[in-house]
């Protein structure tokens, strides 16, 4: 679960887990994260827990809140981020692992909601228990969780619009981020050998990049982490690399390879 | 009408680099201008089931009532097309096939499927809806999103909760709001679009645009429409590339002509014509 970590000068003075689907920051004693000091608002701050993401929003009172050194009105708290309330510091925890809910939940199969129990934790919140709510579409979303075959479909109107069913899912994977573009391999270059521009360079830094003429001859440059690829696109000519014509299958290129295309040659090259 | 001539159609699926097996379902009918894209959910093989109940029951059905209707023609009791009416009443028959199955036999307890249904006909695309798959559309150069997610997300991000630069991080991508399936009966989101020549349609499942840039998407479309086969490979070699988490499914269509509904005998020359 998600947590903050409050402290003051380096001190750590205390951890909260963020359990409910509101936690508020402020002066007064009714806050839920209660900061005794005049930098600090009354209200100052909530945040909201959705699922396990959270949100920043400054109540607009008085004093700001600044997130990473930057004055924020709203925030999508991402994991290490430190806000920042006069001199204390409260740093942002996402959770790294599933809690120990026995099974471990696939977060990134496909799965509906269901209604059921989304209509039973909007029944519990209409009998006043927003708390008993919460730890029910908790349960809910545990339960599609652990079981993959989770169905249903949620009830558009089982809760209000503006906080479409939060809930602070305890069992959950860290968010699937696609992955980065291919880094550390090194960058690949063209140089023309001939034709009108020849002497010039094309760094090869897009995940394609086409070349040649349309309508005569097009090849397509593909940049994988496996490395760079050529791949005849049209034209009822294929393009050469060393003097061999490719096959219809992408072909691997090699450093100082010289491809030949519409009557242009060019090198390939490693930058290092 | 038959639209082999007037639509060029590509497919490709994969199961991804991490999942076993497949889950996504394909299928084309290039005549009848119908192409289906389903992405199932389900345990063990119920998911394949459901969404290859899916693609099956909808291209049979649609085929067997094309060849004896004309879905540009307007119903004169309720004044709706009849294109319309029969994609979702095929939409709804596959409901409840996989419904039934899922209640009657346990191994299928729950199963269901995301759904986008394209019906090409009069110069015009119908496209019916449910779940996060994906109906984008290149034009001109231009790439967009068609069709607008049911899920959870989705609706964070119609609220103005969070931005879709955040979505992209969020953790709750697969929660879906609508399925096929799932209820007794369902209600797609069906959409009608004029084409163009020149257009290509890209359908796709969440585990192409979870892994892909719709940036990057949108540029193996304008680099490599020239060859459509080419491109359909290309962007799922991108998905799995990146990391490959889930099943990719691709399907292109790209509109070689006009292809107007014949409405008389003149009309039927003209078009013959062209």
């Amino acid at each position: 679960m998600a947590k903050l970590i409050l402290s003051m000068d380096g001190l750590v003075l205390k951890e909260i887990p963020l359990t409910k689907e509101r936690t508020t920051i402020g002066r007064k004693p009714h806050n839920d994260i209660q900061i005794d000091n005049l930098a600090v608002s009354g209200e100052h701050a909530v945040i909201v827990t959705i699922l396990n993401d959270s949100f920043l929003d400054d109540l607009g009172r008085t004093n700001g809140t600044v997130v990473n050194g930057n004055p924020v009105k709203k925030h999508f708290l991402q994991n290490n981020d430190v806000v920042e309330l006069g001199k204390y510091k409260l740093k942002f925890v996402g959770e790294a692992a599933p809690a120990a809910s026995g099974e471990k939940a696939d977060f990134e199969k496909t799965m509906v909601l269901r209604p059921s129990a989304m209509k039973a934790a909007a029944a519990a919140a209409a009998g006043g228990g927003a708390q008993a709510a919460v730890a029910q579409r908790q349960a809910a979303v545990q339960a599609a969780a652990a079981s993959a075959s989770a169905t249903g479909i949620a009830d558009k109107d089982a809760g209000p619009k503006a906080t479409p069913a939060p809930a602070a899912a305890p069992a959950a994977a860290p968010a699937p981020v696609a992955a980065p573009k291919p880094a550390g391999q090194p960058l690949g270059a063209i140089q023309l050998l001939s034709g009108g521009n020849a002497g010039k360079e094309l760094e090869l830094t897009k995940p394609l990049t086409t070349l040649g003429k349309p309508g005569v001859q097009v090849a397509v440059l593909t940049r994988r982490p496996q490395g760079y690829f050529i791949t005849h696109v049209e034209g009822a000519k294929r393009p050469a690399v060393n003097g061999q014509e490719i096959g219809a299958a992408p072909h691997s290129l090699k450093d100082h390879d010289v491809i030949e295309l519409a009557g242009i040659k060019m090198e390939f090259f490693l930058k290092a | 009408m038959d639209l082999t001539q007037t639509l060029e159609i590509a497919t490709c699926t994969d199961p991804g680099m991490v999942r076993s097996h497949n889950e996504d379902s394909i299928a084309a009918d290039p005549a009848n201008g119908l192409v289906v894209l389903a992405d199932g959910m389900g345990g063990y093989n119920a998911g394949e089931v459901a969404s290859g109940m899916a693609t099956t029951v909808i291209v049979t059905e649609m085929r067997q009532i094309l060849s004896n209707a004309k879905p540009y023609e307007v119903d004169q009791k309720n004044k709706e097309e009849i294109a319309a009416r029969m994609v979702r009443e095929q939409v709804l028959k596959a409901n409840s096939s996989i419904y039934q199955a899922a209640q009657s036999q346990p191994q299928y307890a729950g199963m269901g499927t995301t759904l986008v249904v394209c019906l090409f006909y009069d110069n015009r695309l119908l496209v019916a809806h449910l779940g996060d798959s994906r109906l984008y559309m290149s034009r001109e150069g231009k790439f967009k999103q068609v069709t607008r997610d049911h899920s959870l997300l989705q609706e964070q991000i119609d609220s103005g909760i969070i931005t879709p630069e955040q979505a992209k991080k969020a953790a709750h991508k697969n929660l879906v709001t609508k399925a096929l399936g799932i209820d007794p009966t369902v209600e797609p989101e069906i959409h009608e679009y004029p084409t163009k020549p020149g257009d290509i349609y890209l359908l796709c499942s969440d585990g192409l645009c979870d892994m892909v840039d719709d940036e990057d998407i949108g540029m193996t479309l304008s680099a490599l429409g020239g060859n459509l086969k080419l491109a359909a490979q290309q962007l799922v070699q991108m998905a799995n590339d990146n990391g490959g988490r889930d099943n990719v499914s691709v399907i292109l269509v790209r509109v070689l002509r006009e292809y107007p509904g014949a409405k008389g005998v003149m009309a039927k020359v003209f078009a013959w014509l062209k």
